[in-house]
């Protein structure tokens, strides 16, 4: 059976949308546990995976979720069940619902419980309330520069994480001092090195009245579009959307707490309330392959439930 | 639900690098498969300029998980805005009323009657309004002494603005 033959028989199982970029084009399809077990097995080892979960919002009450610590529960044992060990796990922000010292505490503990090499995490708004984000660079900011951003290394992808919730004013924002960490951050980076940036708010203007976008995003931007493949990942509107700007690939991811209104359907972002069976197929988790020598990560959203 | 950005796939290798399952079963004791991971090529570096790197090692053993207690509030409509007076209602993501006068000496309250959590934060720097992150029910006072006009907004969702008009 061929790849392509592969994933046309795991479609016939439903289950996960999967994203897929190749050639600077994205590709959206069904895959099933079926198709999907193969070709984990089919994966030479030394690939890179790691996982994006987000919006957790540890500390929400709302009959949109009355739940939303079980839910994570959930996504975390989603996590340890996938098949293999993540190199690592990126929570892109909204950890908690309002910035409690306690909020705090409940997710880190339970993010302890996620089977990987290392968790990273970037603020949200909600993890940034009246502080700007002090409480939460008390908890999750060790080895952070600035106000929480930094970057690493693995498998020869260059990953940037950054801080966008801190000083808003109607859309996220980075401010200089950001910005000039991702220019020496890149300066010495080979334009064929793969760079993944996390953040929390999106780095492209998906929605700006609703405050989805970032408003000196192009400053970063404009230090990315040398590189062949930039992938940029980000939370923030509860639901996935993908964009392609030339080698730039924008992913926003679903949530783990409750659904938002897609752009323009509601008067407001309003936690939604729907049906519990709706509400699992909206939450969900993202893991993402890159094999060395790939051009383009495989971004792979699932469902929940 | 989720959109479909798709082109006909012209490439074989569209799920490269791929590895994932559903939820279809989910497991979520079976903390399964160490999958050959080789951990010389995978070690994750700090970045330029950077010292150590950031995050928080992943571990083996699954914590206590504490739930939550869940509580669940009516919504509540939208009330036509009076313009004086010394209340301000959070709801369905506004201000109401989106402008308040009153005069120098008056306390104003806001009240949340939304599930989502705001605050009622001074627009630009240096304004005195300075509320922490306001649950459901929860309320914020202040005492306008100077006349001004107040700007404000909620920084969990800043397109949500509104202000106070204090007169003599």
């Amino acid at each position: 059976m061929t790849r392509r033959q592969l994933i046309r028989h795991a479609g016939w199982f439903g289950g996960a949308v999967v994203l897929t970029v190749a050639g600077g084009e994205v590709m959206s399809h069904i895959a099933g546990p079926r198709g999907t077990t193969a070709e984990a097995a089919a994966e030479t080892s030394g690939a890179l995976r790691f996982v994006q979960v987000s919006d957790s919002h540890i500390g929400f009450h709302g009959p949109a979720n009355l739940d939303v610590a079980g839910s994570f529960t959930e996504a975390i044992g989603q996590v340890n069940a996938l098949g293999f060990r993540p190199d690592f796990v990126m929570h892109s922000g909204d950890l908690t619902h309002l910035s409690t010292a306690a909020q705090f505490d409940q997710v880190r503990q339970m993010m302890t419980g996620l089977q990987t090499d290392r968790v990273f995490t970037v603020p949200g708004e909600h993890d940034s309330i009246g502080d700007t984000g002090r409480a939460y660079r008390q908890i999750f900011g060790k080895g952070t520069l600035g106000d929480g951003w930094y970057s690493f290394d693995t498998h020869g992808v260059h990953f940037i994480a950054l801080v966008n919730t801190l000083h808003l004013e109607k859309l996220g924002h980075l401010g200089t001092e950001q910005i000039d960490f991702v220019r020496k951050d890149l300066a010495g980076l080979s334009s064929d090195t793969p760079v993944v940036v996390f953040s929390h708010i999106p780095l492209f203007a998906m929605y700006p009245r609703w405050g989805w976008s970032t408003d000196d995003a192009l400053k970063v931007i404009a230090l990315l579009r040398r590189f062949s493949s930039v992938t940029c990942l980000n939370g923030h509107v509860h639901q996935l959307f993908t964009k392609t700007e030339g080698n730039i690939t924008f992913h926003s991811a679903t949530t783990t707490a409750y659904p938002l209104p897609k752009p323009g359907r509601a008067a407001a972002p309003t936690p939604q309330v729907v049906p519990a069976r709706q509400l699992k197929a909206a939450l969900g988790i993202r893991t993402v392959g890159y094999r060395q020598g790939d051009r383009e990560l495989a971004v792979k959203d699932t469902r929940l439930a | 639900m989720y959109p479909n950005f798709g082109h006909a796939g012209r490439r074989s290798r569209v799920a490269a690098g791929l590895a994932a399952t559903t939820a279809a079963a989910l497991g979520f004791l079976s903390a399964c498969g160490q999958s050959p991971h080789s951990a010389a090529a995978g070690a994750i570096t700090p970045g330029p300029g950077q010292r150590q790197v950031a995050g928080m090692p992943g571990a083996s053993p699954m914590p206590d998980m504490s739930m939550s207690t869940p509580t669940s509030s009516p919504k509540t409509r939208a009330a036509d805005a009076p313009v004086t007076g010394d209340t301000v209602a959070i709801k369905n993501f506004a201000f109401s009323p989106s402008t308040l006068k009153v005069t120098a000496g008056t306390t104003v309250t806001w009240t949340n009657q939304d599930t989502d959590a705001h605050t009622v934060t001074s627009a630009g720097s240096g304004g005195p309004l300075h509320s922490p992150a306001l649950a459901t029910h929860a309320t914020y006072s202040y005492r306008f002494t100077e006349p001004g006009t107040y700007a404000y907004l909620c920084t969990i969702h800043p397109f949500m603005t509104a202000t106070v008009e204090v007169t003599r």
